[in-house]
């Protein structure tokens, strides 16, 4: 065995880009959702289609992009629609396979908030907003989040509901009727939450070298663990030279 | 008719105290000129729209010029927070209303298509539709759904920055679209500024790029370079080294002074911001050109 040492943004980034699968179109943010659908497209996923929400569809870009709007992406892209065309044309009407979420705060139920913490009208800290992401969350067919796991970024309920997971339980969403399968996958530093049957997000796999209890002391809910319990693959050297000499030579979101 | 005018002109005579600006742009083509230019003749009470508020909102509330925010998404792209907007909303000293990405640009949207309100399907979570009672719901009438309603959103004026514009306003812009065009239509007024302004041969010869149509604009005005820090498809590139400098100066309110002094009020006019900027900077944001394919209209 291999003994390469990788930071734990490496390990989420490379994970994240394991859940994407060829020929998928991804609505894709900057930063480290970039970077794993950059690196799914240069390993076993090709004819992935990077859709970013400033309306650039099919992008290819040729530097790292800095921001969701980077003229990069436009360069040598397949289509660059309006907004109002990315969101009721694309999302709306069920053309995104998968969405990347981003968020402050991930609950029980795969729920995301990026708006508030504390209350609306008097915020203890505001933060961005929606942007894309409740739209995202509620009608891309899957949606999958990378983040640190720290017990802050885990409570048992989200300040705010910004974006749906499961709501109150898979019940409670299919009863919205919104079109999308929800929050399938948080990827960790740890290892991987999945939902279980009632949408409750539940240990399903560990990276190689972490713990059950790491995990549960970094939850703030009572988290379970499925029964068949996997170890991920072990990171290559291939996925992180291509990260590290290829797509962010820099290292501005590997560390 | 040419409506051809200084940018100085433009605002002095279309933008009033109070008015409901839209300053268009989704992270390409930010009308930065003519926020400076509002700074510096100092409007009040302003109701500033944007689906980003970005840094240009940022810099527009620290000089005093904002009474409320509307936004969809309030941080500095690509870096963070953005602090004053955010520090003036925590503070309780700022008006805000907010929504997704999808409602304000489907305010836009019905405002640009003279309709009341326009729906969207539901999306699961209600914190924000109870947070902000202007979303609401209304029955399908068709049978399905309760769908999502926002109203239409009618700015005063809305300033938009485009590649290139005849001297009537027929505008050609490309790369990312964002809402420009929704923006132009569902203002009562459209002041654009451009890159370059061309003969109307030049917006003759290929139709299908002109977003924004001269029956809609009240004014144009030549202001290259209208947009650093953010960029014009083609013609610069974004500074992101700016957008994390403000960063560090947006943390100290002495620092904002400063730079606001030094940067909006110490300089007349766009030319002199660029020309103060440096030649460094401009190397640092040339690009080099990748020409797309032309096409044949034919000839009828």
């Amino acid at each position: 065995m291999t003994d390469l040492t990788y930071s734990s943004a490496e390990l989420m980034i490379i994970n994240a880009a394991r859940l994407l699968r060829d020929g998928d179109a991804v609505f894709v943010g900057v930063g480290q959702p970039n970077l794993a659908c950059n690196l799914a497209k240069r390993t076993h996923a090709p004819n992935l289609v990077m859709i970013y929400e400033a309306g650039v569809i099919g992008a290819e870009p040729a530097r790292l992009p800095l921001s969701i709007g980077d003229p990069t992406l436009v360069s040598g892209a397949l289509s660059v629609v309006s907004m109002y065309d990315i969101f009721a044309n694309y999302l709306q009407r069920g053309n995104v396979d998968v969405g990347f979420m981003g968020g402050a705060q991930i609950d029980k139920y795969g729920n995301i908030n990026a708006t508030v913490i504390g209350d609306y009208a008097q915020p203890k800290v505001r933060l961005p907003g929606s942007g894309g992401s409740q739209e995202i969350a509620a009608w891309a067919n899957r949606c999958y989040i990378m983040t640190p796991h720290q017990k802050r970024r885990f409570p048992e309920k989200v300040d705010f509901m910004t974006s749906a997971g499961y709501l109150g339980g898979r019940k409670e969403r299919e009863a919205t009727g919104v079109r999308g399968g929800g929050m399938l996958a948080v990827v960790t530093d740890i290892g991987l939450l999945e939902p279980d049957e009632t949408g409750e997000m539940v240990l399903t796999a560990l990276h190689p070298g972490c713990t059950v209890e790491e995990a549960k002391i970094n939850t703030g809910w009572d988290l379970k663990v499925t029964t068949e319990l996997r170890t991920t693959d072990p990171v290559t050297e291939k996925e992180l030279r291509i990260l590290r000499e290829e797509l962010d030579p820099d290292g501005l979101y590997l560390k | 008719m040419t409506k051809l005018i200084s940018l100085s002109e433009a605002i002095s005579k279309h933008v009033q105290d109070r008015d409901t600006v839209y300053a268009a742009g989704f992270t390409h083509l930010i009308p930065f000129a003519a926020g400076h230019e509002i700074i510096r003749q100092r409007k009040r009470d302003l109701v500033l729209a944007r689906a980003t508020p970005d840094l240009i909102y940022d810099q527009m509330v620290a000089a005093g010029c904002a009474r409320k925010v509307i936004w969809s998404y309030m941080g500095n792209p690509g870096v963070g927070s953005l602090r004053l907007v955010r520090g003036a909303v925590e503070r309780g000293e700022l008006e805000w209303e907010e929504y997704s990405h999808f409602g304000m640009i489907t305010r836009l949207q019905a405002g640009a298509s003279g309709l009341p309100f326009l729906p969207m399907n539901q999306v699961g979570v209600q914190d924000l539709e109870k947070a902000n009672p202007l979303i609401k719901r209304i029955p399908d009438p068709y049978g399905g759904k309760e769908v999502v309603v926002v109203p239409a959103l009618n700015p005063d004026v809305a300033i938009v920055h485009v590649q290139r514009a005849d001297a009537n306003g027929n505008a050609h812009l490309w790369g990312i679209i964002g809402e420009q065009k929704e923006a132009a239509f569902a203002a009562k007024k459209v002041i654009l500024t451009a890159e370059e302004i061309v003969d109307e041969s030049v917006i003759r010869s290929d139709p299908n790029r002109t977003m924004i149509p001269g029956l809609i604009v009240h004014a144009v005005c030549h202001v290259p370079y209208a947009c650093h820090p953010s960029y014009a498809q083609g013609y610069y590139d974004r500074d992101n080294e700016f957008y994390m400098q403000w960063d560090r100066v947006s943390s100290s309110e002495e620092e904002v002074r400063a730079w606001l002094d030094e940067w909006v009020y110490g300089v007349k006019n766009r030319e002199e911001y660029w020309e103060k900027l440096g030649a460094e900077v401009h190397e640092r944001l040339r690009v080099k050109p990748r020409m797309s394919e032309t096409i044949n209209y034919g000839e009828y």
